[in-house]
């Protein structure tokens, strides 16, 4: 059945790849907002609020692109989309963007008809322990019971971790987050294990947090993007810049505090100006108004300032989410 | 002679008061509770007994426990309010950096009161919530006065309540102003008008005798063309509200909208389709068995899956149709599939006599059906019906998994929140939504007592 889902969402997207790649921004600009898809609810990521409101790194994404394209960052609407529709929402042209933590794999690459836009979170599948097992490295784990997740990538990840090193394991697992972390609270097994985001946004529903620890080994690799349809290039490059500029911002040291005073001020260096519109033609170049990643920045601000609003909450230091420069893999093509 | 007797009762002995052991509330627990646990007159029956005593002693102390234990965590333990805005901390144990004490399990009611809104309604702008408000009032009004008995006008009411009202409530909820052409809707009407025309001609004769035959058809279906185009030319009016697309709308308003739908269309669709199984016709009576039996084998999330996730593969691009309207198709089309086989069961339980009564009378079939047999019929299966209603409004959750937000879905979603993350949060919002289910499934359970107990008087023995 999911290798038939598949290949269906493979065969629609070819199709509509050749059908329907004709302007994205054209077919938003009618419709007046961008139809975002986000997951149905991931801290720090996309999560709705006590009033219902979307925030998260992942809206943010969003938000900054409906704030190139419109010069407003709330012209978005959200749909949140389960882990199996979200192919089918982007193929169909349900949704414009799809960035729900997606990871960006090759399959998903090359058959889905789709692309990655870039990578806005570099995550990666972590484990946590009780303090108390005197464990420091998961290479001591043999025999361990280990809680995760059903069908997802997680459970494929722990076993071959445990493979690959020939230990043994018992893999507890179950629908929802929520058990998972229940049945490790209530000491079912000595490891839980899922993305290190998840590790530390779920911290907060154990009866005492301060007695686990989160491991130092990351066992997979997870890059997180935004997703666009395949065949429409402007798009897919306003999604790209929008983020670029998010993470050129922060490295340059433009934010949405000191944005505005940049405009007006005469003795900027040449890559900021290029950044906030004053120099080149850059906006144009992507079907936009120059202003563009000044309107990004002044209403959702940079890669900082969103990480810092949403995920920095979570308790998760930047880590190899840093910029380059500050030891971190996080590096954007210039714009120049 | 007569003897003169000593003594002559003038008066009735009084009554003596029942023994202890029979009467009051001692006399109820001794016939009903302690009758099988107080006999030791053989070896054999005060073994029994002890058992018996045992058993009743384990269940009360586990029923205590269990109630206790939920209003423990509900009520005394709870969490009632969060005055300094603290969100998890006020929730939070000692060992989590709260001020609660260790080992402290109760409710966190304070994150309830915050998701409120989110539970109820979604995403929908807080700004127009007096629309929700204004439907959902009117629509109660409208159905208890419906349902009520002795209240002038209800037949009237009930009309209305099916007809003017959902068009009221979609006006309302999404806000009109739907972009259909009013060129296409005139186009449309025209085009109704002239099948209507070409079905008096032919009932007239003028069209041949064949065609005279299906004349009838033609009127229904321009009858139903023109309605539906009434509706859609009223729905794409402009009155002045900020539209609210179906994506915004979440919680209790899904779940209701979804269960509501569903319902109201489940019933005459079912009525129809049992009817259609039944009929003597084998083209109507083959189709419809094939509908049935085709629903009733899919499972209801498969059908969701298929609506949501397959359709839009299958359309054109561009042709975007509304989620929830996908869902609802689904919803209503898998409920009426069951609701006829319910019928179907009350329409077996009909004698025979009945038929060729109403046949004798000259009665045609639909006033055999409409008069005789269905008011029977129904009321055979009102709890079948009442049953697939409430099973109805508890799969409704299921829609969830397409990512539509109904109550359980924006349950879900709040659990999310890190801001209010807490190990009691899933619990909390979990037994929130189970009593807001309850009310709901309970009051239709009893509404459809009240109902068989009015309407089988004539068959009580």
């Amino acid at each position: 059945m999911k290798k038939l889902t598949a290949a269906m969402v493979a065969v629609a997207g070819v199709a509509f790849a050749a059908s329907a790649s004709a302007a994205t921004l054209d077919d938003v600009k009618a419709k007046g907002h961008i139809q975002c898809g986000v997951s149905q609810g991931l801290p720090g990521f996309s999560n709705a609020d006590d009033s219902g409101d979307w925030t998260g790194l992942d809206v943010d994404m969003c938000r900054a692109v409906a704030a190139a394209v419109f010069g407003d960052s709330n012209a978005v609407k959200f749909t949140p989309l389960s882990a199996k529709q979200r192919f089918t929402a982007l193929a169909s042209g349900e949704v414009d963007i799809l960035s729900r933590n997606t990871t960006w794999t090759m399959t998903r690459d090359t058959q889905l008809g789709l692309n990655f836009a870039g990578v806005n979170y570099y995550d990666g599948q972590g484990m946590m322990v009780p303090t108390s097992l005197g464990v420091t490295s998961a290479t001591e784990l043999d025999g361990a019971n280990i809680c995760t997740n059903t069908g997802t990538t997680t459970e494929l990840n722990i076993t071959d971790f445990f493979r690959a090193n020939s230990m043994s394991f018992n893999l507890v697992a179950f629908e929802k987050a929520d058990e998972v972390v229940a049945a490790y609270d209530a000491g079912r097994c000595d490891v839980y294990t899922t993305d290190r985001s998840g590790l530390a946004a779920q911290r907060g529903k154990l009866t005492a947090p301060d007695a686990h620890m989160v491991l130092s080994e990351i066992i997979s690799k997870e890059p997180l993007g935004p997703v666009v349809r395949q065949g429409d290039d402007q798009w897919f490059n306003i999604v790209r810049w929008s983020l670029n500029a998010m993470i050129n911002a922060e490295e340059m040291g433009v934010s949405s505090s000191n944005v505005n005073n940049l405009k007006f001020d005469a003795n900027i260096t040449p890559a900021v100006a290029r950044l906030i519109g004053k120099e080149g033609n850059f906006g144009e170049e992507l079907g936009l108004s120059n202003d563009w990643a000044y309107n990004i920045l002044m209403q959702v601000g940079n890669y900082a300032e969103s990480y810092e609003a949403n995920v920095t909450p979570l308790g998760l230091a930047r880590g190899v989410n840093a910029l380059w420069s500050d030891g971190g893999i996080l590096y954007a093509a210039p714009i120049r | 002679m007569t003897t003169p007797r000593k003594y002559v009762r003038t008066e009735d002995a009084p009554l003596l008061p029942p023994p202890a052991t029979e009467a009051g509330i001692t006399g109820w627990l001794w016939q009903n509770i302690f009758a099988s646990m107080s006999d030791f007159q053989s070896l054999g029956a005060a073994i029994r007994s002890l058992f018996m005593i045992l058993f009743s002693l384990l269940l009360v102390y586990l029923f205590i426990d269990q109630t206790y234990g939920l209003i423990d965590f509900a009520i005394l333990s709870a969490v009632w309010s969060d005055p300094e805005g603290l969100k998890r901390e006020a929730c939070w144990t000692v060992q989590q950096g709260g001020s609660l004490p260790d080992g402290w399990h109760g409710a966190c009611w304070p994150f309830v009161w915050a998701k409120q809104k989110f539970a109820w309604f979604g995403p929908y702008p807080s700004e127009e919530l007096w629309r929700i408000y204004l439907s959902l009032i009117v629509g109660s009004i409208g159905l208890v006065w419906a349902l009520r008995e002795r209240l002038p006008y209800r037949r009237q009411v009930g009309v209305l309540m099916l007809t003017l009202y959902p068009l009221l409530a979609f006006i309302l909820l999404t806000g009109g102003n739907s972009d259909a052409s009013f060129t296409g809707i005139g186009v449309w009407i025209i085009v109704g008008l002239a099948l209507i025309s070409v079905g008096r001609m032919g009932a007239a004769g003028h069209l041949g005798t064949i065609f005279a035959e299906f004349a009838g058809i033609f009127g229904i279906v321009g009858w139903g063309i023109i309605a539906l185009n009434v509706v859609r030319g009223i729905v794409a009016l402009d009155f002045n509200l900020t539209p609210v697309g179906t994506g915004d709308w979440g919680g209790l308003l899904i779940t209701l909208v979804v269960a509501l739908t569903g319902i109201v269309a489940s019933l005459p669709l079912g009525i129809i389709l049992a009817l259609g199984r039944r009929s003597e016709m084998p083209v109507v009576s083959v189709l419809c068995t094939i509908f049935i039996e085709f629903w009733r084998g899919v499972p209801l999330i498969t059908v969701l899956f298929m609506a949501s996730v397959m359709l839009p593969l299958f359309l054109p691009a561009g042709v975007n149709f509304d989620n929830l309207l996908r869902a609802l198709i689904g919803v209503m089309l898998f409920s009426a599939a069951y609701m006829a086989e319910v019928v179907r069961g009350g329409l077996q339980a009909i004698d025979k006599g009945q038929y060729e009564g109403a046949q004798a009378m000259g009665l045609s079939y639909w006033q055999t059906m409409r008069l005789i047999v269905l008011p029977q019929a129904l009321t055979h299966v009102i709890p079948g019906i009442v049953n697939t209603f409430i099973g109805l409004f508890k799969d409704t959750t299921l829609v969830s998994i397409v990512g539509i937000f109904d109550l359980l879905g924006a349950g879900q979603s709040a659990v999310a929140d890190a801001a209010w993350s807490t190990p009691v949060q899933a619990i909390t919002i979990y037994l929130y939504i189970g009593i807001i289910f309850f009310i709901f499934c309970f009051g239709m359970s009893r509404y459809s007592i009240f109902m068989e107990n009015k309407l089988s008087k004539s068959r009580r023995h």
